[in-house]
This record gives C-alpha cells, sequence and structure tokens, in this order.
C-alpha cells in the first residue's frame, strides 16, 4: 500500500495521512459560504496521487461545492467567499501569482450531466488544445486521436469526428468529455457524478475508465452511488453537512468504518 | 353520492366545441391572409397586363377610345356606369371617362388601336397615320414597324422623327418621337406577346425610376433607399443590441436594478414609432446634425448639410426603434444556453472572454439572427418616423453612387413605405395611383418576406452546421 495510514485522534475526524510525496492535492482547514450559508467548515484532506478519491455524503452535504472549489469555479460567483488553503502540488492555488486559467487545465472537470459543446466531435477535443497553443494540425491530430483513446470513445468515432457531438449517446457523450479533458494533460480529473445521468452499460464503461485512468493522473470522483464507490475507488471521504466525517481506504469505509454515523449513511439507515 | 352531470360544469356547452372554436380562428387568420395577399397579387400584378383597348360609340354619336378600369352600379336602379382609362390629356383634357352603360351603342376591339406611353402627357390611346422623318415617310404597317424599330434606340437618336396620330373622334395630332417611351397595339398581341408585355413591364416597375409625380414609371429609387436603410439600420443595431444583451445576461449583477432595466428595455418595443421618430429629428437631425454642420460645413450654411433629415438619420432612428427587438431576442437565446456549457469552457482553461467568444455566442447566433429578422421586418415597414428624419417624395440623387464617398450618409432617399403613402394620398390623378399603390404594397411585402427568408436561412445553416436547437 502506498499510504501510510493513521488512525487520528479521537476528537478529530478519522482521517488518512500522506506524505507531501504521496499528496497530490491537499486541503487545508478549508471553509466556504455561499453569500454567507457556509457550505463547506474547516476541511483539512488530502488526496493521494495516481489514485481515485471518491468524496460521498448525502445531497447538499458540500462534495460538490468542495470539487467545484478545487477547480476555482467559484470564480465565477461573486457571492462566494472561502478560508483556508488548498494546495496543488504545493502551490496554493489561491494565491494571487497563480494563474487561475492554467491552473483549470492542471485540474480537469466533468460534470454531472454531459456537456459537449455544440460543434463536431474533433473540434470539441481541440477545444481545450487550441486556447493553450497554436499546434501543426499533424500534431493536433496525434494528441486528439490519443485522448479519444484514452477516453475508450475513438473506436466508436474515427470514422465521424466531423459530424456534430451532439449526436452521440449520452455515455458517449460523457466520455468525450472525459476525452476533451484530457487533451489538455491534466494532473488531475474532477468527476462531478459522471454517471448518474447515463444508463448501467455507459455508466460501467466510465467506471472502467477511471479504473485504467489512474495510471495517468490523479482522479477525484464525487458520486451518491455507494456501489460505485465501493467499485472504483481507492479512497473513500464521507462529508456530512460541510464537514469531513471519516476518510480512509475505502474498503476500510465500507466493511469496518470507524464511526457509526459513516456505517448508518454506507448502509442507507441516514440520507 | 350521486354523480354531477355534465351540464352542471361550468361552460360544458363548450365541451368538443372548443377545438372547432380554436380551429376557426386560424382558419380565419389564414382566411384574411390569404385575401390580402391575393388582392394586391391580382390588382398589383394585373396592372401590367396589357389591357383591351375598345372604340365605343355613344348615343350621342360621340366615339371614344380607352380601356375598361372598372364598371359600378348608381343607387336608386339608376343604371350601371363604366370607367374608361382614355389617355389623351393634352387633347381632351381629362384622362378618365365615365359613360352610363345605356348610352353605349357600339364596342369595337380594332386591332389597329394603339397606345403610346409618352413623357410628358402620359398615355395616347388611337391610331398611328403615319411616321415622318425631314426626307423619308412611312404610313401604315410599316410606321408601326419602323416606331417599334427605332422605340429600341435610345431616345437622342431618335429626335428628328415625328408621329402622325389620330384620335378615336378624328383628330389628328402631331407627336415627336423624342417624347415617346414605348409603343403598343395590345389588340394585335397574342397570349405570349402580352405576357412578355407584362414581364417587360414588371422589369419597368422594379428598374425604373417614378414619372409624372409618382403616377407611373418604376419603383427603383425607392426600393435601393428601403433596402440600404435597412443594411444599414442592421449594421448599427446589431452590435448594440448584442453587446447590451450580453452585458445584461453575461456580466451585470442579476439584481434589482438589471430587472428593472431588462422590464423598461422590454417595454421600449411598445413605444410608438412616430416618438422615436421625433426623437431623432429632435437630437439626431437639429441636435447631432446641427452642430455637425456648424463644425464642418460652415460654408455652405444657411443650406444644411447633415442638419436635415438624411439617410444616416433614418438609419439611427430606426436602429434606436429596434434596439430592444433585437436586445430581448438575444437575452433570450442567452438565458437558454445552459450553464453546464459555460462552466465546461472555464473548466477547460478558457478565460471568460474565450468562453463568450467561442461558446456562448456561437451558440447564440442563431438568437441574434432572430432578434435581426424582427428588426429587419420592422424597420423596413416603418413610415411614420421616417417622415420627419429623411425620406423623400422624389429624391434627385441615390444615397449610394460613383461619386467619392460613394456612400452619402448625409442625402435624403426614398422608401417603399413613403412611396406608397405618397402615391396613394399625394398624387393628382388618383386613378392612375390605384394600381401603383397595389403594385407598391406588394413589393414592400415581398422585400420584408425576402429579408425575412434570408435571415431565416442563413439562421437554419447556422444551426445546422452546429447541431443545436438553440
Amino acid at each position: 500500500m502506498l499510504a501510510s495510514l493513521h488512525s487520528a485522534n479521537n476528537s478529530q475526524a478519522p482521517v488518512a495521512h500522506f506524505s507531501s510525496e504521496q499528496s497530490c492535492l491537499s486541503i487545508d482547514h478549508f471553509s466556504l459560504a455561499y453569500a454567507g450559508k457556509v457550505a463547506l467548515r474547516e476541511l483539512t484532506l488530502s488526496v493521494p496521487r495516481h489514485r481515485v478519491t471518491a468524496f460521498i455524503g448525502p445531497s447538499g452535504c458540500g462534495k460538490s461545492t468542495l470539487l467545484r472549489a478545487i477547480n476555482r469555479l467559484h470564480d465565477l460567483n461573486e457571492s462566494v467567499t472561502h478560508s483556508g488553503q488548498v494546495t496543488l502540488e504545493g502551490q496554493d492555488i489561491h494565491d494571487p501569482q497563480m494563474n487561475v486559467t492554467e491552473l483549470r487545465r492542471r485540474v480537469g472537470m466533468v460534470f454531472q450531466t454531459p456537456n459537449p459543446f455544440p460543434m463536431s466531435i474533433y473540434e470539441n477535443v481541440a477545444f481545450g488544445l487550441r486556447l493553450q497553443h497554436r499546434l501543426p494540425k499533424r500534431k493536433r491530430d496525434d494528441i486528439i486521436e490519443w485522448a479519444l483513446t484514452s477516453a475508450a470513445l475513438w473506436d466508436e468515432v474515427k470514422d465521424r469526428l466531423h459530424r456534430s457531438a451532439w449526436q452521440l449517446s449520452g455515455g458517449q457523450q460523457q466520455r468525450l468529455v472525459i476525452a476533451r479533458t484530457l487533451a489538455v494533460q491534466p494532473d488531475v480529473l474532477l468527476l462531478d457524478e459522471p454517471a448518474s445521468a447515463l444508463d448501467p452499460i455507459s455508466t460501467l464503461k466510465i467506471e472502467e475508465l477511471i479504473r485504467n485512468l489512474k495510471s495517468e493522473l490523479t482522479l477525484v470522483l464525487v458520486t451518491h452511488n455507494m456501489q460505485q464507490a465501493a467499485r472504483v475507488s481507492d479512497y473513500t471521504a464521507f462529508l456530512h453537512h460541510g464537514e469531513l466525517v471519516e476518510y480512509g481506504p475505502t474498503d476500510q469505509v465500507f466493511t469496518n468504518p470507524r464511526l457509526q454515523h459513516t456505517e448508518n449513511y454506507i448502509t442507507g439507515r441516514v440520507t | 353520492m350521486t354523480p354531477v352531470s355534465a351540464s352542471f360544469r361550468r361552460f360544458h356547452w363548450l365541451n368538443g366545441l372548443w377545438p372547432w372554436l380554436c380551429a376557426a380562428s386560424v382558419a380565419l387568420s389564414l382566411l384574411m391572409l390569404g385575401a390580402l395577399l391575393s388582392l394586391l397579387l391580382v390588382r398589383g400584378l394585373g396592372h401590367f397586363w396589357p389591357a383591351t383597348l375598345e372604340e365605343v360609340t355613344l348615343r350621342s354619336g360621340d366615339t371614344f377610345a380607352g380601356h375598361v378600369v372598372r364598371e359600378v352600379s348608381l343607387p336608386q336602379q339608376a343604371g350601371d356606369e363604366r370607367l374608361y382609362f382614355t389617355g389623351n390629356r393634352d387633347i381632351e383634357g381629362v384622362r378618365w371617362r365615365w359613360v352610363a352603360i345605356d348610352e353605349i351603342t357600339e364596342r369595337a376591339q380594332p386591332v389597329d388601336l394603339i397606345r403610346l406611353e409618352r413623357s410628358p402627357w402620359g398615355d395616347f390611346i388611337g391610331r398611328l397615320v403615319a411616321l415622318e422623318q425631314p426626307d423619308q415617310r412611312w404610313e401604315g404597317n410599316a410606321a408601326w414597324q419602323r416606331l417599334t424599330a427605332l422605340l429600341a434606340l435610345p431616345a437622342n437618336q431618335r429626335q428628328d422623327s415625328q408621329l402622325l396620330l389620330t384620335t378615336a373622334d378624328g383628330q389628328t395630332v402631331r407627336q415627336p418621337l423624342a417624347n415617346v417611351v414605348s409603343a403598343q397595339a395590345p389588340n394585335a398581341m397574342s397570349w405570349w406577346q402580352k405576357t412578355v408585355a407584362w414581364s417587360e413591364g414588371v422589369w419597368l416597375f422594379l428598374s425604373e425610376g417614378p414619372r409624372a409625380a409618382n403616377t407611373s414609371g418604376g419603383v427603383w429609387p425607392a426600393i435601393f433607399g428601403t433596402v440600404l436603410m435597412v443594411i444599414l439600420m442592421s449594421v448599427i443595431v446589431t452590435p448594440f443590441g448584442v453587446l447590451a444583451a450580453i452585458y445584461l445576461n453575461e456580466i451585470a449583477h442579476q439584481g434589482r436594478l438589471t430587472h428593472v432595466v431588462r422590464v423598461g428595455v422590454r417595454n421600449l418595443a411598445g413605444v410608438p414609432s412616430i416618438v422615436y421618430g421625433v426623437f431623432g429629428l429632435g437630437v439626431f437631425v437639429y441636435g447631432i446634425g446641427g452642430s455637425l454642420d456648424t463644425w464642418f460645413f460652415s460654408d455652405t450654411l444657411p443650406s444644411p448639410t447633415f442638419g436635415t433629415g438624411g439617410l444616416l438619420w433614418a438609419s439611427l432612428t430606426l436602429a434606436l426603434l429596434t434596439l430592444p427587438v433585437v436586445i430581448v431576442a438575444t437575452e433570450e437565446g442567452l438565458a437558454r444556453i445552459p450553464d453546464d456549457q459555460r462552466e465546461g469552457a472555464v473548466a477547460l482553461g478558457a478565460t471568460r472572454l474565450e468562453m463568450l467568444t467561442r461558446i456562448v455566442l456561437p451558440t447564440a447566433a442563431p438568437a441574434m439572427l432572430t432578434g435581426v429578422i424582427l428588426a429587419v421586418a420592422r424597420a423596413a415597414g416603418e413610415v411614420a418616423p421616417l417622415m420627419l428624419v429623411g425620406v423623400a417624395k422624389l429624391a434627385p440623387q441615390m444615397p449610394l453612387d460613383g461619386e467619392f464617398p460613394y456612400l452619402h450618409l448625409e442625402r435624403k432617399f426614398m422608401h417603399l413605405g413613403y412611396h406608397l403613402f405618397d402615391t396613394a394620398f399625394h398624387g393628382e390623378d388618383v386613378q392612375a395611383a390605384i394600381p401603383l399603390v397595389y403594385a407598391t404594397a406588394l413589393l414592400l411585402v415581398l422585400i420584408v418576406l425576402g429579408l425575412n427568408l434570408t435571415a431565416i436561412f442563413l439562421r437554419h445553416y447556422l444551426r445546422r452546421q452546429r447541431g443545436n436547437e438553440c
């Protein structure tokens, strides 16, 4: 096992700890409020590199909010205030020196409903690339093929790259969105309930994709689906009312949770 | 509990009837639209069909030639009267003749009756006796052939020719050929020749300037003025409207003030257009135009350059008038774009400007075009504000020509809507104006339809290309 786990002291939430070489993202006493209404309270956790970390918890517990904070998507909403630190590879993401567009390139995000842009499949994948730099067409084509292959979509779309992306099925669209994000070569991929709008077969494909991608990058998955978290993640964090309740290796959280609260949620006794 | 009888319910008699009521209102609307279009088509296009000329003899022994315009029944069984167009205003003093049908003893359609269109004096109806040149003379059929051959030449090459004509009642007239615009012998024409003459008539109507105080000739300057004004207006209104909509929808804090502004903009669309005309006259023409004149054109004062109505002020006024339409349509298009599209772009490392220009604006482009379509449809049909800010009954020069700077924004221009109004109400010969009014109205409808269709096809193309529904 890559991560060394320590049981935390009892007054603190049980938390998995990683050394700085293993940790990709670390969140330190991070709080966030929408127009004064607290959504995240003093969260502290770190996300290991090249692993899948799942955030679970009931609706409104703040797991999506946390995910969006890592990408600084809250910048678009002026009523959001925050305190504490989020560091990506040792760099504070809220540092004024930090280039927010560069941060978002390094931290890719996939949303709940597939949101391909209204353009061709090719242009969707090329979108992020075109923002970064001018590439020769050959090079760009190579990256697009690589990204679509990584997202397990290449074989299905290689003959219709210039057709509208909106003609794809929901599952294909979601994989296209993942390919679009992969094309800019992020370090971290944030997935906000990526399969909740998909049918079971598409869901399985996405899950398999998530498992395969962890050799390339660090993944953070928000999900409502306990089985999904158990199937794909290496670590699981349970959030409730904006606070971290329990965080540890998935096996442990699901089979032998430290707290009664976690067990109740996982077994479906509270929502 | 006893079941409630059907008749106990309110409006129970509407059951089964209401779909028919809805269908009937659709049918009635379609019927009225159809009636409007067919009236314009029949009256407008029928005017150019070469009418059969009649030689009419009255009980009094009087004889005249002309074509039937219409018949009316007089009240109290006083009989029917028929209106003839007789032309020959230079000889008889009038061009129209009301005749009681009982008075007519004989109606004939001799093939040698001809109609000449002249400038000045309008139409002549009668017979061609001879065509004379200083050294030569043609008579009868040869004269007619020579006449049609000469009319194909430019006017300055037939100045020495004269026509010897007789009217139906036997008066002889001499007519210099230089004044003749066209000649027709409708009674001798085959159906095919009439069709050709009809299409020539339509073409001349579309391609020539008006003659005889807008009671004959064509409407080309008015078509040109209308289209140019509408294009200028679109060029002005589109960027303003789109930028304003982007600010309201994408940038402004969505609070009470934004809401008030939005309601205000929607209500501006309902302000009567003449109010915009007054504003344009006061602010653009007198205010800005007057200042421009004192600063840059003081040597030509007191005759104004920009300080009077002109193409620029008319386009600006109509741009102001249609601004709310563009803003509202664009805003609706922007509001329809789901936020996850914006977030998707931003999450890939796009700046807000890149998100706007690469995702939001292209997706909202069809909605913007819808706004421009509505604006164009409204602007092309407006007359009232234009009367205050730059339209002319007869513009001596086109606003676009080969003379530097090519586009003359200060010039007055002609407009189909105003031309229609002027022909219908300010002409000296109302009877002659009626068919032109129908033809002009038809043309105005077709131009608005054409501008709309262009934009609709463009929008359809954009949608197809991007495969979206917005």
